[in-house]
């Protein structure tokens, strides 16, 4: 009986299981410095090939091109591109973002006073979408009640086709105008914040319920899941310790790269509900080709849908072990 | 001997099919019964009405009973079935590598038996599940407590599978298949393990199977399923002394037998009929060597002689 098919001893085997993790973190931290440089060139590169400049808003109209060109020299628009580009980098290693052009501020300060409205209303449509979604996704999975399965699945494809920008005037439309209950625009309440996060959050809650529900009934057929009831664990246990967690996996996947899409999202519902943050900042220095405040402002999204999809990579290594191993 | 399970007459529907009638067998304590069949007889269908699994495949049980150490399972409700499920009987399945939960770490697995049945806490559960594995000739068990299930072998997580059934000392275990998935060398070393098992604990086992062999070391009785039925049971040495229903006679001929013998292996002619097209009379009369007119039309009942009993209409003349 000392034939065991099982190799090598025990203790090799086990592996501290946050060592491993924390091994990954660290070389996937590492691997979004070339990345982040790719997508800083990308970004400076679709700026400034736009047509048009930001000495268009700065110039009267009928100036001489002598003071054009004393407002180019002066923000180092006459040099080459690849000369702007390694200044404008080599002072983003020294923290400095530039000055915007236009509105003639530094662009970290316009940043930092726009970056809060953009984590609130993001954070919350990003926690409504995830909490509700599973939660519908679950009880579409979970509970056999036709007439229920038949609300959950309409409202699935309703979200994720119904446009956000619509629904932003359908919402205004019906709360704000007919009823008066919240505020049109603005973020000077809290109050003001809900029918944006309803805007981003809805389509979201169609996708993660759909994950969620996918997942679920998945795994329900799995072996183990037999082998759970066979314990004599009781279905609610098996949900909440077992089934939850294994469809988990997937939904965080969709989560992480939904961050991207939220603040896409965001773009829209600021601009629609007339709020401050990166997403109206954004605009409205496309609107005056203010280089410096789009360049700062579009690498801050781009590095938050990397630390999104970082996070959500962790989390999943986090969560199931056999990924951890796998990219040891 | 007293009786821990008797199985009388058995009958599960699963939406509008019928995949299981007449099943009926019985159990004493400390026996080892094997129950055999093709893949589609009907075995692991009798495994999970017995744990009352039923409802996780949408089936129903819509004939006879199941009493197992005096009480009646057929109707029993969830809540008291939960009790019995890993706590008095334990179940052992096909698969060990899909039969324990990915994401968590084997020992707790196995701890939650105890914990739910027993009413142990947490560290005494481990300690149980450390001895529990020793006893199962797990190398270093205290080590291995904090593995997950992908960095074990085979052979290992079925190992483990047997310690989730036996964490709450149960008093009868159905092993389904539990070495088809596993290593020819390996599948020695679990039988031999249940065998052992069932001695030294004093179990009974349900051992289903499609190998006639396995049963023919290992069990004190058999039944033989075709088609969702019980046609055939008694104790191994009647059944393999007299078989007396044509299909065990087949399943006994296909047994290959050494090493020298030049002949091809046989085979049993055409295959198990699917749960929507069982045949009329006697399941297996398509392909009987001996079905006659009355095989076609009549369901055969079953005909006791001695220790053994077959559903065959031919079956006294098949004894003599």
């Amino acid at each position: 009986m000392s034939a065991f098919s099982f190799g090598g001893s025990a203790d090799t085997r086990v592996q501290n299981g946050s060592g491993m993790l924390l091994r990954y973190t660290f070389r996937r931290l590492l691997m979004l410095i070339p990345v982040s440089i790719s997508i800083s060139v990308v970004i400076f590169m679709i700026v400034h090939l736009l047509p048009g400049d930001p000495i268009d808003n700065l110039i009267r109209v009928g100036s001489s091109p002598e003071a054009r060109e004393r407002l180019a020299t002066k923000y180092g628009l006459d040099r080459p591109l690849i000369t702007q580009y390694f200044v404008w980098m080599g002072n983003m290693f020294r923290g400095d973002f530039g000055q915007a052009i236009v509105l003639r501020r530094p662009v970290s300060d316009l940043i930092m006073q726009n970056l809060p409205f953009s984590l609130t209303l993001g954070g919350l449509a990003f926690a409504f979408s995830s909490v509700v979604g599973m939660t519908l996704g679950t009880i579409s999975a979970v509970v056999r009640n036709p007439i229920l399965e038949r609300f959950v699945r309409g409202f699935i494809l309703l979200g994720s086709t119904v446009p956000g920008f619509w629904l932003a005037l359908l919402l205004i439309l019906l709360f704000s105008v007919t009823l008066g209950w919240l505020p049109v625009s603005g973020a000077k309440t809290w109050s003001a914040l809900v029918l944006p996060v309803l805007t981003i959050g809805f389509g979201g809650i169609a996708l993660v319920a759909r994950v969620t529900r996918v997942a679920l009934i998945d795994v329900r057929h799995e072996d183990f899941v037999t082998l759970l009831h066979a314990k004599g664990l009781s279905r609610s246990a098996i949900l909440f310790r077992h089934l939850l967690p294994h469809a988990l996996v997937p939904v965080v996947t969709i989560l992480a790269l939904r961050i991207g899409w939220i603040l896409g999202g965001a773009v829209t519902a600021e601009f629609v509900f007339g709020r401050p943050g990166l997403g109206s900042l954004l605009i409205r220095a496309l609107g005056q080709r203010d280089f410096p405040v789009i360049q700062g402002s579009m690498l801050m999204l781009a590095l938050a849908v990397m630390l999104g999809t970082l996070i959500g990579d962790i989390l999943q290594a986090a969560m199931d072990p056999r990924i951890r191993e796998a990219s040891k | 001997m007293s009786l821990i399970l008797r199985v009388d007459d058995l009958g599960v529907a699963i939406g509008a099919v019928k995949p299981l009638s007449g099943v009926s067998f019985s159990l004493d304590k400390g026996e080892t019964l094997g129950i055999v069949g093709e893949s589609g007889s009907g075995k692991s269908l009798t495994a999970m009405t017995i744990m009352g699994l039923l409802p996780l495949i949408g089936g129903r049980v819509t004939t006879g009973s199941i009493m197992f150490d005096g009480s009646e399972l057929a109707d029993l409700p969830e809540t008291a079935y939960r009790k019995l499920r890993g706590g008095r009987i334990g179940l052992i399945t096909q698969n060990p590598m899909t039969s324990l939960d990915p994401l968590r770490k084997i020992g707790p697995q196995v701890d939650v038996v105890a914990r739910l049945h027993l009413g142990l806490d947490k560290r005494a559960a481990r300690a149980r599940t450390v001895e529990l594995l020793g006893d199962l000739r797990i190398p270093e068990p205290a080590s291995i407590y904090y593995l997950y299930p992908h960095q074990l072998s085979g052979g290992m997580k079925q190992r483990i599978v047997i310690a989730m059934a036996l964490a709450a000392d149960p008093d009868l275990l159905i092993a389904d298949e539990p070495t088809t998935a596993l290593d020819v060398t390996v599948q020695a070393q679990i039988i031999r393990l249940l065998l052992d098992l069932v001695t030294a604990r004093n179990l009974s086992l349900v051992l289903i199977t499609h190998d006639m062999s396995v049963v023919a070391q290992t069990c004190d009785k058999v039944v033989v399923m075709y088609a969702g039925r019980a046609i055939e049971r008694g104790a191994v040495s009647a059944i393999f002394d007299r078989p007396r229903h044509p299909y065990t006679q087949a399943l006994i001929g296909c047994i290959p037998r050494g090493l020298t013998v030049t002949e091809p292996l046989k085979s049993i002619e055409g295959t198990v009929p699917s749960v929507a097209h069982y045949p009329s009379g006697c399941p297996f009369h398509p392909r009987c060597p001996r079905a006659e007119d009355i095989c076609a039309t009549e369901p055969p009942s079953f005909v006791q002689d001695r220790d053994s009993a077959a559903a065959c209409h031919f079956a006294m003349a098949a004894a003599q």
